[in-house]
């Protein structure tokens, strides 16, 4: 019960934590078993239906339901935090937003066990999503499970804004801003222009389907092209929203564990933003045999090209950080290492792709697929993997095993060059994405055997962490404020994990790397910037939760209003939209419920504060 | 082309090294680093163009990377602390500077093949016009010079340009010959893409779809047989020869055209919307894009073969795919049989 009420942003980082790791596992077993299938010519251990099944949900589900919650489960634990918060700015919001993204989720995996999953490729592409093609409930599924799921995205991604804008410690300039900070600030803004895209786009594919509207059908007059521009005018700055906030995590880690400031910390900042900016100019680059013409192709082949400057600043000032340092090797530090050498390698593909003329070749190949898991595998998942086990003892109170760690990493960045490697070749030697098997002889054998080995190795590496994250659980916690022995951000001048109130005393920042700059004057504490006093805090609530069980339900009901069924009371209920109106009722009931009753929360007061500190 | 590419000659050294490095991936038929037209060619030179300038970033990264592990890896009882650096100035307006003319190295050719690859010759008298259209899971081809169409075999001349217009009349699919040119979407009527290829060598090429169209995308194959001129001008003027070869059996004949020719089309018939032309079959390098015919059975079967596995269930064949089971349509065994003999004969000179 403490868990679905809870505000607290500790709290709901654990659970975004969890539900991610839930959707990360069913993605990765569906990675195996298409791996599976591929890994001889003409098998027939999956049928095609399932095939392409299993690719559009392993797809969707890892980009939108399994990286992106491990991502907030780390803003949420580490943001407040680090600028000297004791919350987000809106608890409430947070928790709502975790709860629509878990249920949107939920919605979109029922539909493996309610009569078929989305079969259209996560980028669901019309006419083939359409009801013509897929006549299923699968990409129903799809587009109101991603809606309900969005909302909680784009909740989370405002809430983090006004967080990061509004309640800096005293002294934090924008400037003095850690790097992990400024990443989620940049990625909440793409979040909030980027999302409303595929709001609308998602609403209008339903339409077509539901309503039988006629946007993307081309004999209503409609176009299917036009998806595809909207798809991936959100698609394309969402691949920034996975990759900025690993570049955040790699520029906390590596300056720990080399005992020195960022190098450029300015040029990073400078290049986050060119990074997002430019984000927003190139998503025709997924579409340059659309046939938009030679002159959309040129344009869109250099603004793509330039992404790849900041992206260099960025990679050389994490080399010339660790340039007369003291590296230290410990897990996280071990996964940012790994981090640089493969995600420049998803970069210097990403370059070769954006040249159109070459990718007219490239293009919907496994050289494709070979890029975006080099740049989302390779760059964000190594970088997750860095953050979680450098701020596992902030978060648990318990430090992760380091020789485990080790071997976490070695499985999984071996495994994960094995797989994705010779994809490259495989796309150059005329292999096609999303084919469910292909004809011998085509000298395509060897290679996706490797690749297929390579991904069980990586099921390894997963399942150590796994065994690491439960054998941890049950030691003490006893893990110190500093447990680096280098932290340099406000984090690490609090208990781990820290109290629910964080600090009891707003601290004064007076330099980037605050605690850091504290250390090197010789104090063992931030200095206070207010005298010790109650604390406001926000009440639980379950308000949340129902509000995002009737969307749930709304959902399920708008999506089976036309349907037959069998029994004749189901129909009444579904066909005259009754669930629907029951579940909105649910979600209304509840935001009702919040304007009406005000609750004010709770304090905490100085007195109980010295207890906690005896305790 | 590759003349004009003024910086990538620096690199030619390496870029010729990794030429002859990737040359030696994959079919000559099928591969992307093996081009055997122009059009293949010229993106084949930005992929070295590009992997070059790339694989050389890519050696600076590594191995700064590793001079800083090793060099900079904390000592046992190192416990000075290191001088805090602010930043470069220099270094970091180097490090946006070389990037910016190496992407400026590659944007020029780029620029330049991205319009040449525009010229469609779609008003080239000289050229050979090709309508493609994508099914579920077929290709067809309707040569509106000659009034006439095929489908799965793409004959063309060598030497010629081939101008093409691409569509679909179902999903969208894309069309790629790897060994000739890069793949080009074929959407719904309305949004017609051209583009256009030519193959100086004979030989037999390997296509695909390569945009997600259904169960059986995978399936969706094609060749392109590029011939003599001769050898072409023979094909067309067979291909238009009004006649249209039936099954000698009468029997057989009347079931062929019941239930066959309500979907297929052969001879001098008006093609069909709905399923693949079927004249001179029997000379054809495959059973529906994918069986290949091969009498010494290396790379597939003999075509007879391969027309009773597809008649006897197409499902099984290509999942999803439109044709009707011949045994649901009420045909026996030997009349299956019977078809596939006579499509088999049914060849063309
Ligand atoms: C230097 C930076 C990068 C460049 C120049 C670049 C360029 C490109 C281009 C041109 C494509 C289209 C390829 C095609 O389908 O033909 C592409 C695909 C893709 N890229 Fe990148 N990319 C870069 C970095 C990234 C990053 C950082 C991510 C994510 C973290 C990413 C994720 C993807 C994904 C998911 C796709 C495939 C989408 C799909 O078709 O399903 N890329 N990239
Ligand atoms: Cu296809």
């Amino acid at each position: 019960m403490d868990w679905i009420t809870t505000v607290d942003h500790k709290k709901i980082a654990i659970l975004y934590l969890w539900a991610g790791g839930l959707f990360f596992g069913i993605g990765g077993l569906e990675a195996i078993l298409i791996r599976i299938q591929l890994i001889k010519p003409m098998n027939t251990f999956l049928d095609a239906q399932t095939f392409n099944e299993l690719i559009t949900m392993h797809g969707t589900t890892m980009i939108f339901l399994g990286v992106m919650p491990v991502i907030f489960a780390l803003m949420n634990a580490v943001i407040p935090l680090q600028i000297g918060a004791r919350d987000v700015a809106f608890p409430f919001l947070n928790s709502l937003g975790f709860w629509t993204f878990l249920f949107g989720g939920l919605l979109l995996n029922l539909s493996w066990v309610m009569g078929g999953a989305p079969d259209a490729g996560w980028t669901a592409y019309t006419p083939l999503s359409g009801k013509g093609y897929s006549a299923s409930h699968g990409v129903d599924f799809y587009t109101i499970g991603l809606q309900i799921a969005g909302l909680g995205t784009l909740i989370g991604g405002i809430n983090f804004l006004a967080t990061i804008i509004t309640m800096r410690a005293p002294g934090m300039s924008f400037m003095r801003m850690p790097m992990f900070a400024w990443a989620t600030f940049i990625t909440s803004a793409i979040i909030l222009f980027a999302f409303p895209a595929v709001t609308v786009g998602l609403v209008l594919l339903t339409f077509d389907r539901i309503l039988d509207a006629n946007f993307f059908d081309v004999d209503g007059g409609g176009n299917p092209v036009l998806w595809q521009h909207i798809f991936w005018i959100f698609g394309h700055p969402e691949v920034y929203i996975l990759i900025l906030p690993a570049f955040g995590i790699i520029s906390e880690v590596i300056p720990t564990f080399s005992r020195k400031r960022l190098f450029g910390y300015s040029s990073m900042v400078f290049a986050t933003i060119l990074i997002a900016f430019l984000g927003f100019m190139v998503w025709a680059h997924h579409m340059f045999t659309t046939g938009l013409g030679p002159v959309a192709n040129a344009l869109f082949s250099v603004s793509t090209m330039l992404i790849a400057v900041p992206t260099g600043i960025k990679i050389f000032n994490w080399l010339f950080t660790m340039w007369g340092g003291q590296v230290r090797f410990t897990t996280p530090n071990l996964f940012a290492a790994g981090f640089i050498p493969t995600f420049t390698m998803g970069g210097v593909t990403g370059v070769m792709l954006a040249s159109a003329p070459a990718d007219f070749q490239f293009h919907d190949t496994y050289f494709v697929v070979a890029h975006f898991h080099y740049v989302i595998v390779g760059g964000l998942v190594l970088g997750l993997f860095a953050g979680l086990h450098y701020w596992w003892p902030k978060m648990f109170g318990r430090m992760l095993s380091e020789t485990l760690g080790k071997w976490t990493f070695w499985t999984f960045i071996i495994g994960f060059h094995l797989t994705f490697f010779v994809q490259h070749f495989l796309g150059l030697m005329g292999m096609q994405r999303r084919v469910f098997t292909y004809l011998p002889n085509q000298q395509f054998d060897t290679l996706n055997l490797v690749s297929t080995v390579g991904a069980f190795l990586m099921g390894v590496g997963m399942i150590i962490f796994l065994i690491n994250v439960f054998l941890t659980s049950r030691r003490p916690a006893d893990a110190p404020e500093d447990p680096w022995e280098d932290g340099r951000t406000l984090e690490w001048t609090i208990p781990s994990p820290p109290p629910e109130y964080n600090f009891k005393q707003t601290p004064l920042v007076r330099g980037l790397d605050a605690f850091w700059k504290e250390k090197m004057a010789g104090h063992k504490a931030m200095t206070p910037a207010e005298p010790i006093g109650p604390i406001h805090m926000p009440s639980a609530t379950i308000l949340p939760f129902l509000m995002s069980v009737g969307i749930f339900i709304a959902g399920l009901g708008f999506m089976f209003s036309r349907d037959e069924f069998s029994s004749s009371i189901m129909s009444f209920l579904f066909n005259n939209y009754i669930v629907t109106a029951l579940g909105l009722l649910i979600t209304f009931g509840s935001m009702l419920m919040r304007s009406l009753f005000d609750d004010h929360g709770w304090h905490i007061e100085p007195e109980e504060l010295e207890e906690g500190e005896q305790r | 082309m590759m003349k004009t590419w003024q910086a990538g000659k620096r690199l030619l050294p390496m870029t010729a090294a990794l030429g002859l490095l990737l040359a030696g991936c994959g079919r000559e038929d099928l591969s992307v680093l093996r081009p055997q037209g122009p059009v293949a060619e010229s993106s084949y030179g930005l992929m070295k163009l590009s992997i070059t300038i790339m694989i050389v970033v890519l050696l600076i990264v590594f191995s700064i990377a590793a001079y800083v592990w090793i060099r900079f890896r904390r000592k046992k009882d190192q416990d000075e602390i290191p001088k805090q650096v602010e930043g470069s100035f220099k270094l970091e307006v180097l490090w946006t500077v070389i990037p910016l003319i190496l992407v400026i190295v590659l944007a020029i050719p780029t620029v330049k093949v991205v319009f040449a690859a525009g010229n469609d010759h779609s008003d080239d008298k000289d050229a050979i016009k090709v309508k493609v259209t994508g099914h579920q899971y077929w290709w067809e081809f309707e040569y509106t010079d000659y009034g006439i169409t095929t489908a799965q075999d793409l004959i063309i001349p060598t030497g010629k340009h081939i101008a093409f217009e691409l569509s679909t009349k179902d999903v969208l699919h894309s069309f790629w010959v790897p060994s000739l040119a890069g793949k080009m979407d074929t959407n719904p009527d309305g949004t017609v893409n051209r583009f256009s290829f030519s193959a100086p060598n004979e030989g037999v090429y390997r296509g695909k779809c390569a945009e997600l169209c259904g169960p059986s995308h995978g399936f969706m194959e094609f060749k392109v047989k590029s011939v003599s001129g001769e050898a072409f001008d023979k094909w067309v003027a067979s291909m238009k020869a009004p006649e249209s070869v039936m099954p000698e059996d009468p029997v057989l004949a009347e079931k062929f055209k019941s239930q066959c020719l309500t979907c297929h089309a052969i001879g001098s018939m008006p093609a069909s919307p709905v399923a693949p032309s079927l004249t001179g079959i029997g000379s054809r390098e495959s059973v529906a894009g994918i069986l290949l015919n091969d009498d010494t059975r290396e790379d597939g079967a003999p075509i007879l073969e391969n027309l009773k596995t597809w008649l006897n269930d197409p499902q099984s064949v290509k999942p999803g795919n439109k044709m009707p089971n011949p045994k649901d349509m009420g045909l026996s065994d030997e009349e299956i049989d019977g078809i596939a003999e006579y499509l088999a004969g049914y060849t063309l000179e």
